[in-house]
């Protein structure tokens, strides 16, 4: 196999769209005429080798150029905005301005990187693997966990991993199999792959995956969701990496094939049903090589042994090497890297996405016992080459030179040409009262009076909110012995945790809280208030269960449609604004984050172009001193008061009570956060003081199933009264009270020898007593005019939630 | 004298970390050593009292769990380990460890051949599951569990704890007393599932050799230690220490009391 020369200095711009196309490389035309100004000032033909090494670095996966490039923004047909990149408009320039001490690295590493305490930090890093995912479920999911892993082990000289996060969304697991858009496999086929995959994996690399979501969708169908987080704990003087002239390129790991070979400019491909037939993107995972090179590298690391390193990902070693070089200069020998077998051309072996790979800089003198340690744990190490000064990235291949640019070119010679985005706010037909508690579920038969009991259990069933318990308990979410707040609580370990807490230092009482927020639902409305609502249930999980706002950092992970195309950009621009404004109101910083773009299936049989529900998933951490102040969302003790904290407006848009009867509506929740910071900080401050039970966060299915949840979870039943719950002048139903989906909500369990400590400490925030907690199994809620609106016990209403995934759906 | 602890780990080894803690809570000195060092004579086992097999997926689990690290362990350990068994020295297998050993022929340990007697297969339930069971301690000879309360509850993480052997195995297991911790409902009925987690025969959980001093369990007592591991610590009041903190403890009792 041998280097090839691609002849494109004279050749038009089909013929330059062509080459594109057909070698896979996802680059659009201005980007390969910036290719062929530069061979034709160099006077020569590019390498394949040069080609592909360009086409990674500068794919929308490695280079993120959306977010970067400068867009022209209309919005509701007003005037044109100019927006200098989303990144730096908005994510960055938050995460500036709130300058928070205890952010290490954001954004340059691959993990964001905040302070834990004296002797530690905590990184974290949350990734997508969805077009992987959508072709071959298990081995998709499997590698995005173990490729998430890698990015924390390659975050300053690397963090031990001690916590997995995953959230998936997917197709409805009982569609027709004639609904299923040509090509694409049946979402139950993905589901029972991808949890296959997550749990295969982690649990091989014995890290506890305690936190996560499910999410479902029609059109998640031919595009699944699969984002993937893992959080590491980093030594505080091994956060930094250098790379000098001289030091050697060390491959560590797993060998290279010719699997997951264009994987990076794979993403940025809408997906058909030939998509499976594009050769081996999906990559094959081995957790137990990725295993035996944590062992390895934490004892190379402790022992100074290497001074940068980086994680063979996207692009394979050309983006490693290319990335770690970036500013002085690298040469490779190609002959040198172990092969899993004979055949590839030069460039699979460049580009391999094969897994389990690690790139180290590593001073000379350090190698001899670098490779006896490797050795002795049966880890295969190789010397591929050694960085230089020359600011040029050189290729060959037994002695033939099969690349060699300059890095700047790189690095900095992508074009960043403008994009147009357009929002235009969208109308859906907004139900009348009438038509919601008239609905085949909504009217009791003998009186006037709603009974809203089926309506509660019909949301508790539905396959968003309903108990994964299933998936949660495939996945081993005790190993390494500091989970101490679970993602199943209460008086049966089958409770809904709003977060998961994790001790990495056994014997310290100092924790980490990680939780989720995302809500795609919202973005059919407003992409900006899909966004806003999901910091904000993040934030509310996390200070549930003992958080504080002042302590807690963000990451955001876009999925969403062809950013080429203006609307679907539009969307982003809302989202990307509503990070911006609701993050700085809060005070939470981004820490890092992830975009991957152009999730949309074409079916080629109806020529349907199915674009996914734009998704914002924001991942939270926040360091928690003391542990033993945390508290769970189960009902603790008959007697108790209940709380609602926050007050409920008019927003049913988009809610879970509008889906079970067929409606979207308009109003969606919107985040006030001028009244939701107080909420939380005052919530926080009376975890901290002790003086609350359980805390529920208030959100999908509103107060109705929140109180139902809590009730259930800790075997007590509840008597409820929506009159004393604070809400806005134009609620005046019951069922809007009961369902609606307003933010910066919590429901609330407070002893009554705490009552009058608690209402001094929420003082100023809208606050009411709706109830208490009752020994016995019933659970009546009475409404507005003191009807009783909800009567049944908590038996049903658990039942209700555990049953729609029983047996995996 | 101090006990010396080494935890053995190889490729796939995970509960390493709080297995040393365990013991290094209980006031042992622990090394992890890879089983690399131990073949190549890098380290030497008859400098420990206390070797400890923890939880993980040796080499992946692959072909079954523990089967290739208990081959390695009886080809290439046999002598060293016979040696430090003979010595009256104490062995505990966690989970995979469990596997291990019983794979290896050192539990339940009826034959002198280490041939394989019985088997951890495949849970009824066909998948991995993580939780919480409740564990009825047995009147039997082995050192770890000494003083244990009458029922303890300990969290369980596996694919293959099915405890299952031919029946002349298991009525010789009984009838040695070597039935160390057997699965049990919270209302002192039979286990069913899933109180039963994997289908065990006798609702086995862990058992000894005949000695007493190699001992092996699914579930992990590493992953109980204080009351904040508990599931419920929220919402109940429990003592600080947790139900796994005095297998590890008893171990290191022992070691005092017999090797000082």
């Amino acid at each position: 196999m041998d280097v090839k020369h691609i002849p494109i200095r004279n050749v038009d711009e089909t013929e330059l769209t062509r080459i594109s196309r057909e070698g896979l490389l996802s680059l659009n035309l201005s980007e390969m005429r910036a290719i062929q100004r530069y061979f034709v000032q160099q006077g020569r033909e590019p390498t394949d080798v040069e080609i592909e090494t360009i086409a990674q670095t500068w794919s929308e996966h490695c280079v993120h150029k959306t977010f970067k490039s400068r867009i022209e923004y209309t919005e509701n047909g007003g005037t044109v905005q100019i927006i200098d990149g989303l990144f730096n408009s908005f994510i960055r320039r938050a995460t500036e301005e709130i300058d928070k001490e205890w952010c290490v690295s954001v954004f340059v590493d691959n993990a964001g990187i905040v302070k834990f305490d004296d002797d530690y930090n905590i990184a974290f890093k949350v990734e997508t693997h969805n077009h992987p995912s959508a072709i071959e479920p298990y081995g998709g999911a499997g590698t995005g966990i173990g490729g998430v892993i890698r990015d924390c082990l390659g975050t300053g000289l690397g963090a031990k991993p001690i916590l997995n996060t995953d959230v998936f969304c997917f197709g409805p697991l009982d569609l027709a199999h004639n609904q299923l858009p040509t090509g694409s496999l049946h979402p139950r086929r993905v589901f029972k792959g991808v949890v296959a995959g997550v749990r295969d994996y982690g649990n091989r690399m014995g890290i506890p995956t305690a936190n996560g979501a499910i999410l479902f969708d029609s059109r998640f169908t031919g595009n699944p969701l699969v984002f993937c987080g893992n959080v590491g704990l980093i030594p505080k003087n091994r956060c930094e990496k250098i790379v000098y002239p001289g030091d050697l390129i060390l491959a560590v790991g797993g060998r290279t094939g010719r699997d997951g070979i264009h994987g990076a400019t794979f993403s940025s491909l809408e997906l058909d049903d030939t998509s499976e037939s594009l050769g081996s993107v999906v990559q094959i995972g081995n957790p137990i090589m990725e295993k035996k090179i944590v062992d390895v590298l934490m004892e190379a690391r402790d022992r100074g042994l290497y001074r940068s390193i980086t994680d063979c990902g996207a692009g394979g070693f050309s983006s490693a090497v290319g990335e770690m070089g970036k500013d002085i200069g690298a040469e490779v020998q190609l002959e040198n890297v172990r092969l899993k077998y004979e055949g590839l051309a030069p460039w699979e072996i460049w580009l391999s996405e094969a897994q389990e790979r690690m790139v180290l800089a590593l001073p000379p003198e350090h190698l001899a016992a670098m490779m006896e340690l490797c050795e002795a744990e049966f880890v295969e190490a190789t010397v591929l080459g050694k960085f230089t000064d020359s600011e040029k990235l050189r290729v060959s291949y037994g002695g033939t030179l099969a690349a060699e640019l300059d890095m700047p070119f790189l690095h900095e010679g992508l074009p960043t040409p403008t994009k147009t985005a357009v929002w235009e706010m969208p109308r859906f037909p907004e139900p009348s009262d009438d038509t919601v508690v008239t609905g085949e579920n909504g009217v009791s038969g003998a009186s006037n009076v709603p009974d809203f009991t089926q309506d509660l259990c019909a949301i508790l069933g539905s396959p968003n909110v309903a108990s994964k318990e299933w998936v949660i308990r495939q996945y081993d979410h005790e190993v390494q012995g500091g989970v101490v707040l679970k993602p199943l609580v209460g008086v049966e370990n089958d409770g809904p945790s709003d977060a998961c807490i994790v001790i990495p230092v056994l014997g310290s009482q100092k924790g980490v809280i990680v939780s989720n927020g995302i809500n795609p639902k919202y973005s059919d409305i407003d992409p900006y208030h899909s966004a806003a609502a999901a910091i904000d249930e993040a934030l509310r999980n996390l200070i549930a269960v003992g958080g504080k706002l002042e302590s807690t950092a963000l990451l955001d992970n876009f999925s969403w449609g062809n950013p080429d195309k203006p609307d679907r950009l539009g969307g982003l621009v809302r989202a990307a604004k509503a990070c911006y404004d609701i993050a700085t109101a809060y005070g939470t910083p981004f820490i890092s984050g992830k975009d991957s773009l152009y999730n949309e299936y074409r079916d080629t049989t109806t020529g349907k172009q199915l674009a996914i529900p734009s998704t914002l998933l924001i991942s939270a951490c926040c360091v928690i001193p003391d542990v033993t102040k945390a508290i769970t969302m189960d009902a603790k003790s008959p007697g108790n008061l209940v709380y609602v904290v926050g007050k409920t407006y008019r927003e049913l848009g988009a809610s879970h009570y509008y889906d079970i009867h067929g409606f979207v509506g308009n109003s969606v929740p919107i985040v006030r956060p001028d009244e939701g910071k107080p909420s939380m900080s005052a919530v926080s401050r009376a975890v901290e003081e002790r003086l609350i039970n359980s805390c529920h966060d208030c959100s999908e299915g509103g107060i109705g199933v929140a109180a139902a949840e809590m009730a259930f979870s800790g075997g007590f039943g509840m008597e409820l009264s929506l009159a004393h719950a604070p809400r806005d002048v134009e609620v005046t139903t019951d069922d809007v009270l009961l369902f609606s989906e307003s933010n910066s909500r919590f429901i609330v369990e407070v002893s009554c020898e705490n009552r009058a400590a608690f209402e001094e400490r929420i003082k100023g925030v809208p606050c009411g007593c709706i109830g208490r907690i009752i020994e016995q199994e019933d659970f009546v809620i009475n409404g507005i005019d003191g009807d009783t609106v909800v009567e049944t016990q908590i038996r049903h209403l658990k039942k209700a939630w555990q049953n729609t995934f029983r047996e995996g759906g | 004298m101090g006990a010396k602890v080494l935890v053995l780990r190889t490729a796939g080894t995970n509960c390493d970390y709080e297995t040393e803690y365990a013991f290094q809570l209980a006031g042992a000195e622990t090394a992890l050593i890879h089983i690399n060092q131990l073949i190549d004579g890098r380290a030497s086992l008859n400098e420990y009292h206390i070797l400890a097999l923890p939880g993980g997926f040796s080499y992946g689990d692959d072909v079954a769990a523990g089967i290739l690290m208990a081959n390695e362990i009886k080809h290439k350990l046999g002598d060293l380990l016979q040696d430090f068994v003979d010595s009256g020295k104490l062995i505990i297998g966690i989970c995979n460890g469990f596997q291990v050993l019983v794979r290896a022929g050192l539990l339940p340990g009826l034959n002198s051949q280490s041939a394989q007697e019985a088997t951890l297969a495949l849970n009824n339930s066909a998948k991995f599951e993580c939780r919480w069971v409740y564990l009825e301690t047995q009147q039997s000879p082995c050192v770890f569990t000494h003083g244990l309360e009458q029922r303890i509850y300990l969290p369980i993480a596996h694919a293959e704890g099915r405890f299952t052997g031919p029946g002349q195995i298991l009525d010789e297991i009984e009838s040695n007393r070597q039935v160390v911790f057997r699965y049990a409902a919270p209302d002192g009925k039979p286990p069913l599932y899933p109180d039963n987690p994997n289908g065990s025969d006798l609702q086995i959980a862990g058992i000894c050799d005949p000695t007493g001093r190699i001992f092996g369990m699914m579930p992990h007592p590493e992953r109980f230690l204080t009351r904040l591991n508990h599931p419920r610590w929220t919402r109940e009041h429990l003592p600080e220490k947790g139900d796994g903190f005095d297998i590890f403890h008893n171990a290191v009792v022992f070691v005092r009391q017999n090797f000082s």
